[in-house]
């Protein structure tokens, strides 16, 4: 795979793509963690998210990005903007986002990024992946769940079942817990 | 016949067991019965009573146990002498092959400890039968005395009991066959003797001394018994006999008897550690006889004599011991020329005696010390106990409170002359010829020290005079002063009302007086040879002595002789402060060492402790400041951990 | 498509959410933070799906199984939120502070209630 691989520089069509897609998404999730409004926040992500599925689905990965756009844009931001509002959170810009070790946070962030990146590259650096339209699917990916991993995905039904008794145990305010 | 010189030895310790353990069985059984029987209701206004009478039955079986054991060792060491003298002489005999010469030596068993073995061995030979007199006719009356003197004492049986064991160890001293043996007995002395000084424990003053007397005795022990190691290692046995008949070289010789010397010093109270024996006046006074007579004081100069041939191969041992005694017989005479207390005045006379035994050994004659030692015995045994009934009869102990006594106590009067005339060497009384025989040795002595040995003990025996003298006189002549004390302080004995004191206390005395009295004219007799021409010098010196004080006293009867001193009378009668030169220079820097030990313990190592306790906690609440409960700052010291894990693993692979 | 575009692209993400996890006093951007780590993840995933070119397609089906549980874990976390929001009337992370250890200041007289439970 690596043997006939092109040069890092200058890249092809796709890898410009995913690579502004990237910027997008790495931009937008900066702004997620240091907006100072919740609400902007939240819909940074969807930025962010919306990002990342266009990659996605440059990396031939089509049905993951629509699970993506459905799950992720559609179900789980919208449930966090639930989340913000039944906290009675302030719409307006607010001071106090963040916390007092927001220093140490940054140099535990960079460093960990520092060390993955460094890993990563010193790694990778030849690696090449010749991508094939189609692949990811969403025919080959069905006959692939519930042919091979049909057993995990029963299993996580159940961990949704779960999921889902344990909010509503959580959430409801007439059920106490023993004395 | 050693099993004789067994039951010699044992019969008092049999009595001492006794009198601690056997005296008190049946009383309280009486006392339990009487109670019963009484009923209930008289109990309260009955027990009293009971008690004093289960007191005196306590009392009357203690002294039963104290005189009969002493009475049966007493009969049976005089057979022991004459036994001995029937003996055969032996070839290399000392100086009582001719009276004693016979000997006899018994060994229980010998216990092999490794290097040196030790043998459990008695024996008997001509000196130890003469001390073994002295001790037992000494313990004897004195145990007879204290029936009367203690008679009030509510803790007679456990003191007879005691002053048994003291006999009992003295006498194992005396016919200890092995070092070992003799240290045993040596050190269950010391023992008895701070029992018996401390028998008044009530007065504070009482308990120091005789923590001071085992503490000193101690001290000089320390050396006696490291001398005996040196002496047993080098000959390879720590028998008696072995040890004198062992070649050692004179270096270990020297040595070892120096270090014994220091034994000697501690317990025959001589300079530089005779300062516990006028402190141990604090006792009654039937002890002060026991210890000033026959058993403490008397068993260093008979451990010299006993080691004789060992001290005479190392002559600078002999010197350093006439000096001592050279230093020590003037300055204890000079001191008990100024004492005020008759107790006092009679201790410094025992540490001036004993120094002119210690003369006579440095001066090479073992024979002239022991005959000054039995005499002197025999004399201040009597002199203690006749002071005793003073005592008794004034309730006080200081002179200055006596006088005119001749006509209320007659019979203590002549006693106590005789006993004054032999401490002052008059003749014909004993202290005469044993004195003699003692400067004749001096002066035919050698040695660089012999000119300073016998300038000293001819001006003590001037000295002497003076202060029996002073004694005397003030004691008995003069104008009365008696001032009957309303209540004796403790430590003192019972005022009585009695003209003399009764005669479980007279008899001894009177008994006593006769060897006082006449054992130098015994001695004398049996060939003590007598220098006539000396003899006489000192006789003079003596009177000399003994008239300028009867002059001063007749002068002015009311004031003290001791006056004559003129501006050496303070330091005499403090003993030319060598108590005060010792608390300065021994006893102060210990307590200040002791006490910045206990402050640097406090500090240092307490705080140490402490410190590190306490560190802990404030490094802890360092910590603690972590443990903030901010989960966020828990992630992010686990994730910088990950972090530097990863990283470590990255570069160190 | 080289791999390092992508993984890059996924460390950076996680390091942000890192950044979010770590900085962030309201309960709710912190969920969105570990979105953010959780998307890295499957950013990851596909990447290395794509690289391997796995015929199971094991790392784009874990991405999807990724997705659901990320899905469920939001809902609960949110529920949890909700819950400490009752009780607490505040979602922010660095005020809950029942973790910490009770110091307790001895005051005689008065036995310490606190520390016992």
């Amino acid at each position: 795979m690596t043997s006939q691989a092109p040069g890092l520089w200058p890249p092809s069509g796709p890898e410009v793509v995913f690579l502004l897609l990237g910027a997008v998404a790495v931009g937008s999730a900066l702004l997620v963690v240091t907006t100072r409004q919740l609400v902007h926040a939240a819909l940074w992500l969807v930025v962010c998210f919306g990002a990342l599925a266009g990659g996605y689905l440059v990396l031939t990965a089509e049905f993951v990005a629509w699970v993506q756009v459905l799950i992720y844009v559609g179900a789980v931001v919208v449930l966090l903007l639930f989340g913000i509002m039944l906290t009675r959170a302030p719409i307006g810009p607010s001071a106090g986002l963040d916390s007092g070790n927001r220093w140490a946070a940054a140099l535990v962030a960079v460093a960990t990024a520092a060390v993955l990146v460094t890993v990563i590259v010193t790694g990778f650096r030849t690696a090449y992946a010749p991508l094939q339209p189609g692949r990811g699917a969403a025919e080959p990916l069905g006959a692939s769940v519930f042919r091979t991993w049909v057993l995990p995905f029963e299993a996580l039904s159940v961990l949704l079942l779960a999921a889902l008794i344990g909010a509503i145990v959580l959430s409801r305010t007439d059920i106490r817990g023993r004395e | 016949m050693t099993a004789v010189v067994a039951l010699i030895v044992l019969l008092p310790f049999a009595a001492a067991v006794a009198g601690l353990l056997a005296t008190r069985l049946g009383t309280r059984d009486v006392r339990a019965e009487d109670v019963r029987t009484r009923g209930v209701g008289a109990r309260d206004a009955r027990t009293a009573d009971v008690g004093a009478r289960a007191e005196r039955a306590a009392y009357r079986r203690a002294a039963w146990f104290a005189i009969v054991p002493g009475t049966v060792s007493a009969a049976l060491t005089v057979w022991l002498a004459a036994a001995l003298a029937r003996g055969t002489p032996a070839t290399d005999g000392r100086f009582w092959a001719e009276l004693l010469p016979g000997r006899t030596e018994g060994t229980l068993t010998v216990v092999e400890t490794g290097s040196v073995p030790i043998s459990l061995t008695l024996r008997a030979d001509g000196l130890s039968v003469l001390a073994g007199i002295l001790v037992v006719v000494v313990a004897l009356a004195v145990q007879v005395y204290s029936v009367g003197y203690m008679r009030d004492e509510p803790r007679y049986p456990s003191y007879s009991a005691f002053v048994s064991l003291f006999t009992s160890a003295m006498l194992l001293v005396v016919y200890a066959g092995d070092l070992i043996v003799l240290y045993a007995g040596w050190e269950i002395m010391g023992l008895c003797s701070y029992l018996l000084i401390g028998h008044w424990w009530e007065d504070r003053a009482n308990s120091r001394a005789a923590v001071k007397a085992f503490l000193v005795t101690r001290l000089g022990d320390v050396g006696f018994l490291f001398g005996i190691f040196v002496l047993g290692l080098s000959a390879g046995s720590f028998r008696i006999d072995d040890v004198l008949r062992a070649d050692l070289p004179r270096g270990t010789l020297v040595a070892a008897t120096l270090l014994l010397l220091a034994g000697v010093a501690g317990k025959s109270a001589q300079v530089p550690l005779q300062t516990w024996l006028p402190d141990a006046m604090a006792g009654p006074t039937p002890i002060s006889a026991l210890i000033h007579a026959a058993t403490m004081v008397a068993a260093g100069i008979f451990v010299v004599a006993r080691l004789y041939p060992a001290f005479l191969a190392a002559p600078p041992t002999l010197d350093v011991l006439g000096v001592v005694a050279a230093v020590g017989m003037l300055g204890a005479a000079l001191a008990a020329l100024a004492q005020d207390d008759l107790k006092r005045v009679l201790a410094y006379s025992t540490i001036s005696q004993l120094a002119y035994m210690a003369a006579a050994l440095a001066a090479g004659s073992d024979r002239a010390a022991m005959f000054h030692l039995v005499s002197h015995g025999a004399f201040k045994a009597l002199l203690f106990l006749c002071a005793g009934l003073v005592i008794h009869h004034v309730g006080s102990n200081l002179i200055s409170h006596m006088g005119g006594l001749r006509t209320a106590l007659p019979v203590t009067f002549w006693t106590m002359t005789i006993g004054f005339a032999a401490l002052a060497g008059l003749p014909p009384a004993s202290g005469f010829f044993s004195k003699d025989a003692v400067l004749s040795a001096v002066e035919h002595g050698t040695g660089p020290a012999q000119p300073l040995v016998y300038a000293s003990a001819l001006l003590t025996v001037g000295v002497t005079g003076a202060y029996a003298a002073r004694a005397w006189l003030r004691t008995f002549f003069g104008p009365a002063r008696i001032e009957p004390l309303p209540e004796p302080p403790p430590g003192v004995a019972h005022v009585f009302d009695g003209r003399e004191a009764p005669p479980s206390m007279l008899w001894p005395a009177g008994v006593l007086a006769v060897p006082a009295l006449l054992l130098g004219l015994a001695g004398w007799a049996a060939g003590v040879q007598v220098e006539w021409g000396p003899a006489a010098a000192s006789l003079a010196v003596a009177l000399l002595g003994a008239g300028i004080v009867y002059a001063l006293w007749r002068a002015a009867p009311e004031q003290d002789p001791a006056r004559l001193l003129g501006p050496f009378r303070a330091p005499c009668e403090r003993a030319f402060y060598v108590d005060a030169a010792y608390a300065a220079l021994v006893t102060r820097p210990v307590l200040r060492l002791a006490r910045g030990v206990v402050r640097t313990d406090a500090r240092v190592v307490d705080g140490a402790v402490r410190g590190s306790g306490r560190a802990t906690l404030g490094l802890s609440g360092l910590v603690r400041l972590a443990q903030n409960g901010n989960a966020q700052l828990y992630v992010t010291g686990l994730l910088a951990g990950l972090v530097l894990i990863a990283v470590a693993a990255v570069v160190l692979t | 498509m080289h791999v390092v575009y992508p993984v890059v692209v996924s460390a950076l993400l996680f390091s942000i959410g890192v950044y979010g996890v770590l900085a962030r006093r309201n309960a709710i951007l912190v969920l969105m933070s570990v979105e953010l780590m959780l998307n890295a993840v499957n950013l990851n995933l596909v990447a290395f799906d794509v690289w391997l070119g796995d015929r199971l397609h094991g790392g784009q089906v874990l991405t999807l199984f990724v997705i659901v549980i990320a899905a469920a874990e939001v809902g609960l976390g949110l529920a949890i939120v909700l819950a400490v929001f009752r009780t607490r009337r505040t979602v922010d992370v660095d005020r809950l502070r029942a973790l910490a250890e009770v110091v307790r200041t001895p005051e005689p007289g008065r036995p310490d209630g606190e520390g016992a439970s």
